[in-house]
């Protein structure tokens, strides 16, 4: 069992929490995701690991509800477990591969929007380490759904905020302030984008528009993550590939962005079938 | 002499209802009706069956004691060969092994002996009467096993029984591989034959770490340089779905056999108190002719689909075992043979409509003495749906390879392994699909046990 060492709500719906899980915090290496099943009848869900500690053996998650199964992790208080974390799933970002002076030559900007501020973080903070410059946009919808902003300013050079509402930072999408900062003479070497599908593929766009070339971390559907399934098979530069063994992260320029979202929605309907017959059975009969 | 009467026929769930339920087909044999198909065996002097057997179970010994009424020394000897008896009776080609060499059945039906075999385990697993493990000495030396699929359960009891302290790490979260995430529970009822099973591998002190990954948790190279252990098994399968690579592929509503079979027999998704969700649709064509093609179709017949199996050559051909292809018609499963898919077309929201097929003609036999198929030029036809399972079969998974130094393996992805399972890396065994690509539960049981004798030689000898 997989217990949960430290559980807080990043906002009314995000929450963080660290996972006992030794064997797959001294193995996670930044870029990767694991899969938690909640209890016994739950879902494999796919999560990004947003950090690991090696000496604690702890691994951290943020997460909200969408479905079911997500409703049902965030449910877990402290103290509890889950009945299965594993991982870590997927390739390592290939910036980890990187000699230092490439590194020392290398300006990073991230764009993070929503829950996939949190695996930004692990990145950011390894290229910190390594010596490579990182800035970082995070985006989100209002000042109040913002996460990751005291952590994130501590493991990079520049933090830019924007809110579609203008409630704190940029007024504006963060494709506007990427094409700003670019604007504005900020030579980047290298963008990577993670958050929700729609805004990886307009950032794309931009990231192209602006010459620069962008990774794009993919969180598809999947069942066992190890590559038995093939739920997770996106198009990348016109072939199929699975997003599990072979990514999550892609070039941005290659993903087929349209198909993958649609693919996403597959079982939609079945899910809310789940939803409305769901009754949560987290904290019962304990 | 032996008694000569037509084979005792095997009680089954009625057809109509079964394609509505995922309860096991085969109710199996009682104790009249085994002790009767007993009285059949001719105790041949040279057994053609044992040696078609891939382990060498001692058959007519098991089927006598089976005729005495002694079951549980019927069971004894099977224990001797086969730790997971109460599977193989179930899941085994009998057709082309045992049952297939049976000298009975040249004139007439060879004896059930997968039937009988089955009989066996189960009357001693529900009695409580099943065969005691035998308490081996501990010799305290560690040997890691990867995958708890047949030949992984197979090659950690052998071991076990030598002795050693043996540690089975597996993938997902319940044990079992194939037998789990595949076999459907109609064929392989999971709580009551494949976790009883696994439970008697258990007691033998074999311990098994659920939710690690070899090649992402942990390596082969931890294992054996930090964490102790001597030698190791790889026994992780063949788990990769392949797709045809035809136009439209990635439509929703296709979906790979193993996606489809794993939903519904790991994840449970045909119970409504798992949140697992399964796409069967109202008409289901399912791409394949083998066991796992069988299963993908009845698993989607009884999640209330129209299911159609499409396979290019003829019903002559069909690789899966014959039961099942029975089972399936009388289920209600149509089969459309010569016919291969083009191309699959879906709606403007990118859903699945229907799958183009061509016709095709059986041409000159090629290298494995098949008759190829190859397409009628002209003949394309469309043949409505909104699923497509894809049962195109598996090959091993590169990730293991990939992550252990000296790990060689051949062009198709498999693993290079000699006879007794040793692999071109000192210490390293494996066997099964990961070394053969997809093939049965038997011949991975008869790899793994191999490999066993062989690590246990290895070892003492170090």
């Amino acid at each position: 069992m997989y217990k949960i060492i430290k559980k807080e709500m990043l906002t009314p719906t995000i929450c963080r929490m660290e996972v006992e899980a030794p064997r797959l915090a001294a193995a996670a290496k930044p870029g990767q995701f694991l899969i938690v099943r909640a209890d016994e009848k739950g879902e494999r869900i796919p999560l990004t690991i947003s950090d690991f500690d090696t000496t604690k053996g702890t691994v951290t998650i943020v997460t909200q509800p969408i479905g079911a199964s997500t409703t049902d992790i965030v449910a877990f208080e402290e103290g509890e477990a889950f009945a299965d974390v594993v991982g870590p799933l997927g390739n390592p970002s290939d910036f980890i591969e990187k000699s230092p002076e490439e590194l020392a030559a290398s300006h990073f900007i991230f764009i993070a929007g929503g829950v996939g501020t949190a695996p930004v973080y692990p990145q950011a903070k390894w290229l910190h380490e390594h010596g490579a410059k990182v800035d970082v946009i995070i985006g989100a919808k209002t000042a109040g759904l913002l996460i990751y902003k005291e952590e994130m300013a501590a493991v990079c050079d520049n933090l830019h905020i924007c809110t579609d509402d203008g409630s704190e930072g940029f007024h504006g999408m963060v494709t506007a302030l990427l094409e700003k900062l670019v604007n504005d003479g900020n030579k980047y070497t290298q963008a990577v984008a993670i958050g929700p599908m729609i805004m990886m593929k307009f950032t794309t766009l931009t990231a192209k528009k602006l010459g620069l070339p962008i990774v794009v971390s993919l969180n598809t559907l999947m069942v066992d993550g190890t590559g038995m399934c093939g739920a997770c098979r996106v198009t990348v530069a016109g072939k199929t590939r699975f997003a599990c063994v072979e990514g999550p992260e892609f070039d941005g320029y290659e993903v087929d962005f349209d198909e993958a979202m649609r693919r996403q929605g597959q079982y939609r309907t079945e899910e809310a079938e789940a939803r409305e017959n769901h009754v949560c059975r987290i904290g019962r009969g304990k | 002499m032996a008694n000569r009467i037509p084979r005792v026929p095997v009680r089954e769930q009625d057809p109509k209802v079964r394609a509505t339920n995922f309860e096991e087909v085969c109710y199996g044999y009682n104790v009249e009706e085994a002790m009767l198909e007993a009285t059949r065996c001719l105790h041949c002097k040279n057994p053609r069956c044992v040696g078609a057997c891939p382990v060498g179970i001692k058959i007519p010994d098991f089927i006598e004691r089976v005729k005495d009424g002694d079951f549980s020394a019927a069971a004894a000897v099977i224990a001797e060969d086969s730790s997971l008896p109460a599977i193989c009776g179930r899941v085994c080609p009998q057709e082309t092994q045992c049952e297939g060499s049976c000298v009975l059945g040249v004139k007439g039906e060879s004896v059930a002996i997968g039937k009988l075999e089955r009989f066996v385990a189960d009357w001693t697993r529900e009695q409580g009467k099943a065969p005691a493990a035998p308490a081996a000495a501990s010799n305290g030396r560690k040997v890691a096993i990867i995958g708890s699929g047949p030949s992984g359960l197979a090659c950690a009891a052998d071991l076990a029984k030598f002795g050693y302290d043996v540690t089975i790490f597996e993938a997902l979260h319940r044990p079992g591989g194939v037998l789990e995430y595949g076999i459907p529970e109609f064929r392989l009822p999971k709580d009551k034959v494949v976790a009883a099973e696994i439970d008697a591998v258990k007691a033998l002190g074999v311990k098994i770490e659920l939710d690690v990954i070899i090649g992402r948790t942990v390596t082969i190279d931890s294992l054996m340089d930090e964490e102790g252990f001597e030698a190791v098994f790889v026994g992780s399968g063949a788990g990769l779905p392949r797709f045809m690579g035809i136009p439209g592929e990635n439509a929703n509503g296709v979906f790979s056999a193993n996606e489809f079979l794993t939903r519904n027999n790991l994840m449970k998704a045909y119970r409504n108190d798992y949140l697992t969700p399964i796409h069967a649709g109202k008409k289901a064509i399912v791409v394949g002719g083998g066991n796992v093609a069988m299963d993908a179709a009845r698993t989607a017949l009884r999640l209330g689909a129209d299911t159609t199996i499409v396979y290019r050559r003829t019903e002559v051909e069909l690789p899966a075992r014959k039961e099942e292809v029975h089972h399936a018609h009388e289920e209600g499963v149509e089969f459309k043979m010569l016919t291969n898919p083009v191309e699959i077309l879906a709606d403007e929201k990118g859903w699945v409509r229907a799958v183009k097929c061509i016709q095709m003609e059986l041409g000159e036999p090629d290298a494995s003495g098949r008759r190829s198929p190859v397409p009628v030029e002209g003949s394309e036809f469309e043949i409505p749906c909104d699923t497509v399972i894809m049962a195109l079969g598996t090959s091993p998974n590169p990730l293991i390879a990939k992550t252990t130094d000296g790990l060689e393996v051949t062009r198709r992805g498999c693993l290079v392994a000699d006879e007794s399972g040793a692999t071109t890396r000192p210490g390293v065994f494996a066997g099964g699909d990961a070394v053969t690509g997809a093939a049965t539960v038997i011949l991975a049981m008869g790899a793994g046990r191999k490999a066993a004798a062989a690590i246990n030689d290895y070892l003492s000898g170090k």
